[in-house]
């Protein structure tokens, strides 16, 4: 009976204390397994090309925070390859998608891509979306020796030869995105971010950038992934009044920056905001009374104009409803494909060494534009766009580079960005 | 000055949105000793309540008046089944209880996602209260304003109903001693279903409310757990006045410390704060004084 009573008193502290640690213990240990398979690799490929059929791997987060945006690159991905096999397939097989969920954490991301290349003996995977992912999953491609098509826009500083890295990198959006700001006038600059690698990158280049041009950053700030409370950034922004804010919030922080932001009074006109996060997916969830007139740099939009591109938004239509929208990431993964596919069609093999022998110079007429991979860092050259949200809820072009821009992930062609190196 | 005003003001905002997470909380956690972990996502429930209905009426500000009260049985009826299924067969045994509710909340965010997909949907703001009000030298956004203005009658609520009504009082009884309180005729099984379903109905309220400054996903409801927690664990078990000013005070500290540092530091700073605050003061600001014998 005494017990009856103590256990009535409720939780204590020290038993909520004990269930978290049970709860940590458990993601550590799913850490750790990771670790361990790493370790034990054997680096000889699986691949099994005697079949009427090839499999590549699709990788995106299908669950969690992140699977706001990498659903879309997924349906893509598909789009891709059903267009691939339609037109007889790569070296005459068909070609087979594994899917798995990355479920928005990188050491999942590295657990699947593991199993694709080992387990399902995958020729390529396609996928990824945070850097972090990317990050997890780079020690597995090389340990394995295969190949990843990364699809989106990240910082730089990194060329893996096991990564094709179709996105842009720094001088392709945020260089661009700072041309622009300068050109039309902007001499001050608030930075906002999420809390981890992009953000911090992207925003040590505009502070280097800035710096040589004359351009003064008057405030710095990031949250965490995911929070929602920026009443007391936007109050900081608006003080100090600067010309125009760099956003990089990542996912669903957007929505709360926006929002914040457009009650407080500001306006696109007062103090444009420059996001390089935000493409048509987004503009939906943030409310387009909230974001019209801001800007945000990439190198497609849904409303580019060229026959390939309305090729690709009738079929992206087609398969997945009027109601959807195709944004840069989508295209760059969709680009990723063919990209990967012309490869290897080029070096008459699926064999890692064989595509990354072949894979320089390789171009693809995309949405964006043609694209041709360089062969001395992976990345491929592209367009570079400032578009303009309108009321429509699309993305505008208002600026664009003349022609592609040669990818130079470590900015050797800049002089003021030479204190920026980061070795790892 | 202005920014005296204007970092009151972001305390009180950020500790009334606080406040609103954690009132059910408050209710659930502190007076029943339940740790509920779905209940983030009776607050995302509350927030596709608050969608659906706009979806449904259109004019978005008769939607916000029809969703919260929508929002409060939406929310209820979830804990309420909760509660019946599954709580009530876990009573003292914490553990189970917190492994149980946090698999229904990923299974209810799987729910979310395959219902209204994965990518955030837009619950716009009623035209009224779009903008901001100039308040001594700051603008302060009018959904803040709001969501104070619903906090204040959130709370009043609950402190009336749990002060002035019989079921209030049975309540209380078997908060204070559930032998005692059996024996004098309370039915403790129809209390506890009483009180999860006040208890999930403010969370569904709370996410209605969220909807007019953050965001509408599957992944909602988390960004608002650990704090709610946070609040009532600084609070005290088991005190509505407990919860009040710990998530004043929460607020306020976090956005002083904003002020004067980075968000993540700042987010640092209140976890420190708390962090000693609990060694030193491990019941919580206030105690509820019970005739259980532990």
């Amino acid at each position: 009976m005494p017990h009856r009573f103590k256990r009535r008193s409720g939780p204590t502290a020290r038993a909520l204390v004990a269930s978290a640690a049970v709860v940590f213990t458990a993601a550590a240990t799913a850490a750790c397994g990771a670790r361990a398979g790493e370790e034990a690799a054997a680096a000889e490929s699986c691949l099994d090309t005697s079949g009427d059929t090839i499999k590549v791997g699709a990788l995106n987060s299908l669950s969690g925070t992140m699977a706001i945006s990498e659903t879309t690159v997924r349906d893509s991905i598909y789009l891709a390859v059903e267009e691939i096999n339609a037109a007889g397939g790569v070296l005459d097989k068909e070609i087979e998608i594994v899917a798995e969920d990355g479920a928005s954490e990188p050491v999942v991301f590295a657990e699947k891509a593991e199993k694709l290349i080992r387990e399902d003996c995958v020729a390529a995977v396609f996928g990824g979306w945070t850097s972090a992912s990317r990050k997890a999953m780079l020690p597995v491609f090389e340990d394995n020796d295969s190949l990843l098509y990364y699809p989106v826009q990240y910082e730089g500083l990194e060329a893996s030869e096991n990564i094709f890295y179709t996105g842009a990198t720094t001088n392709q959006q945020i260089i661009p995105a700072l041309d622009y700001l300068a050109e039309t006038g902007v001499e001050s600059l608030y930075l906002v971010g999420s809390d981890y690698v992009f953000p911090r990158t992207a925003n040590a280049i505009i502070n280097a950038y800035a710096e040589a041009h004359g351009i003064e950053v008057l405030g710095e700030d990031y949250v965490t992934l995911g929070s929602t409370e920026f009443s007391t950034i936007v109050q900081q922004v608006n003080a100090a009044g600067a010309d125009a804010v760099f956003n990089t919030l990542n996912g669903d922080s957007n929505v709360a920056f926006f929002r914040e932001y457009t009650n407080v009074g500001l306006t696109p006109e007062d103090m444009p905001v420059m996001s390089v996060s935000i493409a048509e997916e987004e503009v939906g969830g943030i409310g387009i009374e909230n974001i019209e007139g801001q800007l945000a740099a990439w190198n497609y939009y849904q409303t580019v104009e060229s026959e390939t591109n309305t090729a690709f938004v009738d079929a992206f239509k087609a398969e997945y409803g009027s109601e959807r929208v195709t944004s840069d990431p989508m295209e760059a993964a969709y680009n990723s494909v063919h990209l990967w596919a012309a490869t290897v069609e080029a070096a008459e093999s699926f064999a890692v060494d064989d595509v990354q022998e072949a894979a320089g110079g390789i171009a693809f007429d995309g949405p964006e534009g043609t694209v041709v991979i360089d062969g001395d860092n992976n990345h491929v050259s592209k367009t570079a766009r400032i578009g303009e949200i309108s009321a429509d809820g699309l993305l505008y072009t208002v600026w664009e580079s003349e022609g592609p821009i040669e990818p130079d992930p470590f900015l050797d062609g800049y002089d003021w960005a030479a204190d920026l190196k980061v070795t790892d | 000055m202005d920014l005296i005003v204007g970092q009151l003001f972001t305390g009180l905002s950020t500790g009334s949105i606080l406040l609103l997470a954690a009132l059910g909380l408050s209710l659930t956690f502190g007076q029943m000793g339940v740790i509920n972990m779905a209940h983030g996502e009776f607050i995302m429930a509350g927030c596709y309540t608050a969608y659906v209905v706009q979806q449904a009426v259109g004019d978005a500000g008769v939607s916000l008046l029809i969703a919260l009260p929508l929002g409060f049985a939406v929310g209820g009826a979830m804990g309420l089944v909760l509660e019946t299924l599954l709580i009530r067969h876990l009573y003292h045994r914490p553990l189970d209880t917190l492994l149980v509710t946090f698999g229904v909340g990923l299974i209810l965010q799987q729910v979310a996602r395959d219902v209204f997909g994965a990518p955030a949907v837009n619950v716009t703001v009623p035209e009224f209260l779009r903008g901001g009000v100039d308040l001594l030298g700051t603008t302060v956004p009018k959904t803040r304003l709001f969501i104070m203005a619903l906090a204040v009658v959130a709370v009043a609520a609950v402190t009336l109903v749990l002060r002035l009504t019989p079921a209030g009082r049975r309540i209380r009884a078997v908060v204070g001693n559930r032998d005692l309180a059996e024996t004098a005729g309370i039915s403790s099984r129809t209390v506890d279903a009483g009180t999860f379903f006040i208890g999930s109905g403010l969370a569904g309220v709370a996410g209605v409310a969220l909807t007019l400054i953050g965001s509408t996903s599957p992944t909602t409801g988390q960004s608002y757990l650990v704090d709610a927690f946070l609040v009532v664990v600084a609070g005290g078990l088991g005190r509505i006045k407990g919860a009040v000013v710990a998530a004043v005070a929460l607020g306020t500290l976090q956005a002083v410390f904003e002020t004067y540092s980075t968000a993540s530091l700042a987010k640092v700073g209140v976890f420190i704060v708390i962090v000693v605050f609990l060694q030193l003061r491990p019941q919580g600001l206030f105690t509820l004084r019970t005739r259980s014998l532990a």
